[in-house]
């Protein structure tokens, strides 16, 4: 890599960075939505819920805290890697396109922006719901988790990027993020363990990245795992690295 | 070297050719100016010399770099103004310029001299700290100038720089871009489909219609093949008059276009009294108005493609009506 690309990752983090903090619907937004899902879910939900008997010693909170997280990582990672969209509707895209760079590093400056914007959340929620009464198994736990989080972050960015790449224009922006995060979101046992689901549903459950994401958040956070750890990461890293080289494949070919 | 070659350069987006083999030259540090109407192909050679838009077939080569092989170096070599903006609205205009400058390497303390330089340019030091969202549409566009100015390209390409823009704003403009090819030794490439735009800063020019060009020479020459004065007369039935100013034998050109009647001849000043003497009540028509000039661009425009810009434009927005 040269010290040109580093340079291009670095002015579109710093870019992501000015826009973020100049935002105030975007940060109030990205902090606010999060908590909302927390305190409805945590305590409406685990008065009426009982987990299945093999999960001992664990209240509703511990469960849906790494799953909540999960699900935030994944909302603002698509959402971060759709915002080429805009870019594109607002001509900006053509001011990069243009520039002497090389594609992927302007792909993984973004990502690097994304990542910073969604790990500031997900870490604050953390930090409150600490407060609340999460049972954390260790420090090294956590940064484990904050592992996670950077994968998942740069699998899904990457993922956001390829759907605003094939998609031409704002219109059908709203529809996809429907069909594409509701699945993703449900099949990964943000809110059930894949255990809980039939057969069927749990090899979808298998297919789905965010499944992992979410196990290997939870058994860095609460000890609680389905899959071994190397596997979920190996398969999170496979997915950040697909998604990547596709990604900048697909964003070198964007008509502007 | 040439600042710019193509060769039977083309391109078809699903089997329309909108631009059709065009081969151009533009030598280095000259003002070269497109011209045509909207939607002649001006916008889609230049987004295929700035690498936007690889070309169906044909070549080219900006200062020495094929546009195909070496995108890169093109990219280096280039500064480019859209025709619609393309900056962040997000960041302060010193943010855009600053953004621009690292994305071309530019080491810290140029960056920073660079900035100031070119805001000085284009007026907008006192703005630099706004957020590009509350500028006016000119301050926009010399923002978008004074960026592609930035990183001492070689060859700055200006598609429609002043297009909606008023007047004020419009000769300002265009004593930036003046100054800067005399400054800076910019070697300049704009489109336009403003006829005073082209004769008031290009050395040369290429008219563009439908994706090729029909004419490429420095303004003065393209009006002197018209053959001097135009007079243009406005009667009650053009049909007749049309027959009739066809005899005169002093007339080397006559054209029929938007209800009017061109007539090319030498010394038209002395044509007039002619005109007069002629027997309307024979003919059947009657002389409104007659109007003399020296010929401008936009003759020349009409003379090579049989229509005036105004007339493709008044025609384009009637498809447009009728398709919405």
């Amino acid at each position: 890599m040269k010290s040109n690309d580093l340079q291009t990752i670095y002015v579109m983090w710093l870019r992501e960075m000015k826009r973020f903090l100049r935002s105030k619907s975007q940060l109030i937004g990205t902090l606010v939505i999060p908590f909302f899902f927390l305190f409805t879910m945590g305590f409406g939900f685990s008065s009426g819920f009982t987990l299945p008997n093999s999960i001992p010693n664990m209240n509703y909170l511990d469960f849906l805290v790494p799953g909540i997280i999960g699900l935030t990582m994944l909302y603002s990672s698509i959402s971060a890697g759709i915002s080429v969209l805009w870019d594109k509707e607002f001509g900006f895209m053509k001011e990069i396109m243009v520039a002497p760079v090389s594609r992927i590093a302007i792909i993984l400056g973004r990502i690097a922006g994304g990542v910073t914007t969604t790990l500031i959340q997900c870490i604050l929620i953390l930090i409150i719901s600490i407060f609340m009464g999460l049972n954390v198994v260790s420090f090294w736990g956590i940064i484990l988790s904050i592992i996670f989080m950077t994968l998942i972050g740069i699998g899904f960015i990457g993922l956001g990027v390829v759907i605003a790449s094939i998609i031409e224009d704002t219109q059908g922006f709203s529809l996809i993020m429907y069909f594409v995060i509701a699945p993703i979101v449900l099949l990964s046992g943000v809110f059930f363990p894949v255990s809980n689901f039939p057969c069927w549903l749990r090899v979808l459950a298998y297919l789905d990245p965010l499944t992992y994401g979410v196990d290997g958040l939870r058994s860095s956070l609460i000890g609680f795992t389905q899959f071994p750890m190397s596997l979920s990461l190996g398969i999170l890293a496979v997915f950040g690295i697909i998604m990547v080289l596709l990604s900048s494949y697909l964003f070198n070919k964007v008509k502007v | 070297m040439l600042a710019i070659e193509t060769k039977n350069l083309s391109k078809e987006f699903n089997g329309l050719k909108a631009v059709d083999g065009i081969s151009f030259n533009v030598n280095k540090g000259e003002i070269f100016g497109l011209l045509g109407p909207n939607g002649a192909g001006k916008t889609t050679t230049i987004k295929m010399l700035a690498t936007l838009l690889d070309p169906t077939r044909g070549e080219a080569k900006v200062w020495g770099f094929d546009i195909k092989k070496q995108k890169n170096e093109v990219r280096n070599s280039i500064g480019i103004v859209f025709q619609e903006p393309a900056l962040d609205n997000r960041l302060t205009g010193r943010e855009n310029l600053d953004f621009h400058a690292r994305l071309y390497s530019l080491d810290e303390e140029i960056r920073k001299k660079r900035i100031e330089e070119v805001l000085e340019i284009v007026e907008l030091k006192d703005k630099a700290d706004v957020i590009v969202e509350n500028y006016s549409g000119g301050m926009q566009r010399r923002l978008e100038i004074a960026r592609g100015l930035m990183h001492y390209p070689k060859v700055l390409f200006l598609d429609e720089p002043t297009l909606g823009l008023d007047t004020q704003t419009r000769h300002r403009i265009w004593d930036y871009i003046l100054s800067l090819n005399k400054k800076e030794q910019t070697t300049i490439i704009l489109t336009t489909h403003y006829m005073e735009e082209v004769d008031y800063l290009c050395q040369r020019i290429a008219i563009i219609d439908f994706g090729k060009i029909v004419a490429l020479d420095t303004p003065s020459n393209l009006k002197n093949i018209l053959g001097g004065d135009v007079i243009s007369i406005e009667t009650t039935l053009a049909e007749k008059a049309f027959l009739a100013f066809q005899k005169l034998s002093w007339v080397k050109k006559i054209t029929q276009h938007d209800g009017m009647i061109d007539l090319n001849c030498e010394h038209g000043e002395e044509k007039i009294p002619l005109l007069m003497e002629i027997d309307q009540k024979e003919a059947g028509f009657e002389i409104k108005s007659i109007n003399l000039r020296k010929p401008t661009l936009e003759d020349v425009f009409l003379h090579f493609t049989g229509r005036t810009i105004r007339e493709i434009e008044a025609s384009q927005i009637e498809k447009n009506k009728r398709r919405i």
